[in-house]
């Protein structure tokens, strides 16, 4: 399936590639000691590793080899078994050795696959050329001083993977939705944060646009796109900038560009006369990275469920919309709160009042998922009052905002408050016969033919029951006795 | 004095143990040592005050009964070791005034086994050389005598390191070896110098110059000597990822065992046009002497060592170029301001880096650059596993591997300089063993007609330091070499 | 032989070493002299040989995830040809 865009000439097909460094979720960094964690003052996270001083040496985290093969299973990719980690070199103020250490020949994870879902329903299928582990660099401040820069070195050595995908994409939503559903498999892994904010997840986007069945044309890298948003802002320009150039008889150049976020622009990167050569080779420091099946199925074994093996449940077994479960699945904790709500009861029923009535709630209170008053279990308590007919969904409304008020169990506000549905037949009964023989004239009219009243009988007899008895029942009842 | 200065350190340990010295006496024959020799060039900086309190502090070790095992031995360290708050320049300008807020391991378990720090010795510019004449601070001196009134050169790259030992200003000193930087100037200067298995000694806080080929090793007047030595500065380090984990061991036992029975190789590739006929004299005479002490001699072929030269001025430069990236005037070390960041980074390195050293940089990033890759860098790759595979042939049928440590003795201060090329071919003999990975030990065996110490060097298989002490020891008796060189600071035999 | 100045320039360049015009000229064929030397090695058959970087026959070693470093600001700073507070200090960089 291609989408294409038309322009002057004709017909034109996007192809997109994307490069994303994530940031590896790990106490320390990926090959020394110091601490990973985002904001400590300058230059603190740091080691003499870090700071390349003479004769210091990396050591690899054993912790961050594991994130890596386990974000390679959620990618249903090749594992390898023996990798190396080489020396990219070049000359940067905030890159202390002269040379990262990344994985160029042999990556640590080999081909995969990520499945997008599109706004029609579509799935697309999305590539992975390759994964593999480098060293973040530090941070360059260019704006503290009119003629110097200034160096904090807190980032240099932070465990990033960089995830390559093939040019699979043929539009900017395809490319957002590959992004969201990578973030999303990479929080539900635990293997990066997804927080593309502080940059923990970043994009480089590969586009370029040929007429359809032609060769590929030539591509432009845009570096460091940190939101969803941007990444579908900058293919968009790119997509048409490229276009109206060759549409113009212009050709375009293979190049970096920058995205600037105010214009929604990109542009080429200035100076940089001297095309770079990384002279790759192995790091002489290190010893290939070896591990052996057992280690991988370990990893396998503990593997959480993913999105799209949860999502393939909710739909089949339990019996939820495509749209509902996508809402359910965006976060691995919103999975897991309706899980546990859901557990033993009408997976349907708790379903809707978790994505109506409690992310209605959370979203006015302004609070995340997990700082809900009302905990999984207690949503779990409200939906078994309304299955086994305690209360009606109109009072379990007005419980629910209680519950969210007081974080207390649906059960206990209900008593408190003596909202129990009333289902006693000759309860009902008797408050039927009150309101009959208070509005003789309608049921006469009733009678007479006129069936719309019978909603009027039903109003006033909830009323009567200040809303608690079983419309159910009431309805039931009531035809029975103005039927006679 | 010189009674003291005569020690071996073994002889000086066992006095120290039965109190007939003092830590401190032998600090101060040291010392005074150090000043009588100070046209040698040896010491680039002298820490005594350091040194003092540490022969202090070995004396009471010997009075309370838990002197380590170097306790009071006065140990000169090539300036590539890291030393906390003592600056290591690796005798270059960049590093002029580093002060290093961290202690090399292997410095570290020499300290702990209470060596006492002489000082930091001269070398060249980051062990990048052959006669000590790249060092910022100027060459170390070969203490035997001058040829037409001209210094001679202490070798290199560890020149002062060989220099202090043969001179007495050093009972022992530490040095490193990527391409023959200990055996060379060791044999230059008529002492023992081991080269240990790739893997034997952290790497860990040594100025890096090729981390596929860099080894600390020692520099003694003796073999037991090196064997003491050796067991202290040898061991797994979880900070180098490329050191071996393998436990401690005393090498000293190793050093009397019979070596009756063992298979000497004799590589015939070894006999390269150029070696001097006394050299080769020397050779023979090396075999003579293990085949009456038992052993057997046997001819074996190491086919591509004629490659193993221009195989390592691939891979040498080719890391070097990146492991110098580092110096960049920005963290430590010398920083020549200009307007942008380029140009101060090309005027700090210009400025910083001397000549030799700057080729070398340049050779590796040519040699790693697109296009070039794959003639020069991996190509030397491949040769450098044939290299290492011969060795792995031949010792299928031999024990140790006999060879001669250089081609030629000390040549004079100059000679050389004017031509790079000449100067590689100093290493002919030597650098094999660090493509390899192989321990080799040079020991001294003989004077030239000149009257200029020669050395027989000994190879063996990975981690089988101790059979090349047990035939390095052999020769050593046989050859009853006479330290005695013409700038020494007093008798030392 | 003698490598061509205009790569002598490219590497130097690469290198961030700053070569004056007389040197190159120097460097030139110096560089071509061990280069020349060095193509010996095409002397040798080589095919189907996997390359060796390393001698070391162990595995890599892995680390445990503790943070067991860092916070050793002035030791970092400590060297520093030119620092501002807690910063290390370069010529402004243009991007």
């Amino acid at each position: 399936m291609s989408i294409l865009v038309s322009g002057r000439t004709g017909d034109w097909e996007i192809v997109i590639g994307m490069e994303v460094h994530a940031q590896v979720v790990s106490n320390s960094k990926l090959f020394s000691g110091s601490s990973a964690v985002f904001g400590a003052s300058p230059n603190n996270h740091v080691s003499l590793v870090d700071a390349a001083m003479p004769g210091m040496l990396p050591v690899i985290n054993g912790q961050c080899v594991k994130q890596a093969v386990l974000t390679g299973l959620g990618l249903n990719a090749k594992i390898n078994k023996f990798s190396v980690f080489d020396r990219k070199n070049y000359f940067y103020a905030d890159l202390p050795q002269g040379y990262q250490i990344s994985q160029f020949k042999h990556p640590i994870v080999g081909e995969g696959e990520v499945q997008i879902e599109l706004s029609d329903g579509n799935i697309h299928k999305v590539g992975i050329e390759r994964l593999h582990l480098e060293q973040d660099a530090g941070k360059s401040l260019h704006d503290q001083h009119p003629s110097k820069s200034y160096i904090d070195l807190n980032r240099s050595g932070v465990a990033l993977m960089e995830i390559v995908s093939k040019p699979e994409m043929h539009s900017a939503e395809q490319a957002a939705a590959y992004i969201k559903k990578l973030r999303s498999i990479l929080r539900y892994l635990g293997t990066c944060d997804g927080n593309m904010e502080e940059g923990s997840l970043r994009a480089d986007v590969n586009v370029s646009v040929r007429k359809p069945g032609e060769a590929l044309g030539t591509r432009t890298e845009t570096k460091n796109l940190n939101s969803v948003r941007f990444i579908m802002q900058a293919i968009e320009f790119e997509v048409h900038r490229q276009i109206e150039l060759i549409e113009d008889g212009g050709e375009v150049i293979q190049e970096t560009r920058l995205f600037d976020t105010a214009t929604g622009m990109t542009r080429t990167m200035r100076g940089k006369e001297d095309a770079h050569d990384y002279r790759y080779f192995p790091d002489p420091d290190l010893l290939p990275l070896t591990f052996d099946d057992a280690f991988i199925e370990e990893l396998k074994d503990g593997m959480p469920e993913l999105p799209d093996e949860i999502k393939n449940r909710m739909v089949n077994e339990y019996g939820l919309s495509s749209y509902d479960a996508n809402v359910l699945i965006e976060e691995r904790e919103t999975a897991l709160f309706y899980e546990l709500a859901s557990d033993g009861r009408d997976r349907k029923i708790t379903a809707n009042w978790m994505s109506v009535e409690l992310f209605g709630a959370l979203n006015k209170a302004g609070i995340e998922l997990a700082q809900s008053p009302v905990k999984p279990k207690q949503l779990g308590g409200l939906v078994d009052l309304i299955s086994d007919g305690s209360i009606s969904g109109k009072i379990a409304k007005e419980v629910f905002s209680a519950m969210f008020e007081t974080g207390k169990d649906a059960k206990v506000i209900v008593e408190e408050r003596g909202l129990k549905q009333v289902s006693d037949e000759s309860a009902i009964i008797s408050m039927i016969d009150e309101v009959l023989a208070a509005n003789l004239d309608k049921v006469d009219e009733y009678r007479g033919g006129k069936e719309k009243l019978f909603g009027f009988f039903v109003g006033q007899v909830m009323k009567a029951s200040k809303g608690q008895a079983n419309p159910g029942m009431v309805n039931q009842l009531l035809k029975q006795k103005l039927d006679i | 004095m010189s009674d003291l200065l005569k020690m071996t350190a073994t002889e000086a340990r066992n006095s120290l143990l039965k109190k007939e010295i003092s830590s401190v006496e032998l600090l101060n024959a040291y010392q005074n040592a150090m000043e009588k020799t100070e046209a040698l060039n040896n010491y680039v900086t002298p820490t005594l005050d350091a040194a003092k309190q540490m022969a202090v502090n070995a004396d009471k070790a010997y009075a309370q009964g838990n002197a380590g095992p170097l306790a009071g031995l006065p140990i000169g360290v090539k300036d590539l070791f890291c030393t906390k708050d003592i600056e290591t320049t690796a005798c270059s300008a960049i590093l002029k005034g580093f002060l290093p807020s961290y202690e090399s391991t292997v410095t570290s378990n020499i300290w702990h086994s209470g060596g006492v720090m002489l000082g930091k010795l001269n070398c060249d510019e980051f062990a990048m050389g052959s006669s000590n004449e790249t060092s910022i601070f100027g060459p170390a001196v070969n203490p035997w005598s001058k040829i037409d009134g001209i210094d001679l050169s202490s070798g290199g790259s560890s020149g002062g390191s060989a220099s202090s030992v043969a001179a007495g200003s050093a009972l022992m000193s530490l040095g490193t070896d990527t391409g023959g930087s200990i055996r060379q100037p060791a044999a230059f200067c008529g002492v023992v110098g081991l080269k240990p298995t790739y893997g034997r000694c952290s790497r860990w806080g040594i100025v890096a110059f090729a981390s596929s080929l860099d080894q600390a090793g020692p520099f003694t007047r003796t073999v037991e000597d090196s064997a003491l030595i050796f067991s202290v500065m040898a061991g797994h380090d979880p900070k180098d990822s490329t050191s071996a984990s393998l436990g401690y061991t005393n090498f000293s036992e190793a050093v009397k065992s019979n070596i009756e029975g063992l298979r000497i190789g004799i590589p015939a590739e070894y006999n390269v046009d150029g070696m001097d006929i006394e050299i080769s004299d020397l050779w023979k005479k090396g075999r003579a002497w293990l085949e009456q002490a038992g052993a057997k001699i046997v001819d074996i072929n190491l086919p591509h060592t004629k490659y193993a030269l221009p195989c390592y001025y691939i891979i040498a430069p080719a890391e070097a170029s990146s492991n110098l990236a580092r110096y960049d005037g920005i963290r430590y070390g010398k920083r020549i301001e200009a307007e942008t960041l380029d140009a101060m980074y090309e005027a700090t390195r210009a400025d910083g880096f001397g000549e030799e050293v700057q080729r070398r940089i340049l050779i590796g990033t040519y040699a790693l650059s697109a296009g070039y890759y794959d003639a020069y860098y991996l190509k030397a790759q491949q040769v450098r596993r044939l290299i290492k595979e011969d060795f792995e042939k031949a010792f299928n049928d031999v024990d140790v591997i006999l060879t001669p440590t250089t081609p030629t003795p000390a040549f004079p201060l100059g000679a050389e300089v004017s031509d790079p090329i000449t100067m590689y071919l100093n290493d002919v003999f030597t650098v094999p063993a660090n493509l390899a990975g192989l321990p080799g030990i040079s020991v001294p065996a003989g004077l030239s007609n000149q009257g200029l110490p020669l050395g027989l060097q000994l190879l063996a298989p990975p981690f089988e330091e101790g059979r090349l002490f047990s035939v390095a020891n052999a020769i050593e008796k046989q050859a009853e070499f006479l330290l005695a060189p013409a700038r020494a600071a007093g008798d030392l035999q | 032989m003698s490598v061509d100045k205009n790569v002598v320039k490219k590497i130097s360049r690469l290198a961030r070493i700053h070569v004056s015009e007389e040197r190159s000229e120097m460097l030139s064929s110096d560089l071509g002299n061990i280069l020349n030397w060095i193509e010996q090695l095409e002397e040798v058959n080589t095919d189907g040989v996997e390359p060796l970087s390393g001698v070391n026959e162990h595995p890599l070693a892995w680390r445990d995830d503790t943070v067991t470093d860092g916070d050793i600001t002035d030791k970092v700073l400590k060297n520093a040809p030119e620092k501002a507070g807690e910063f290390f200090v370069v010529p402004k960089v243009i991007e």
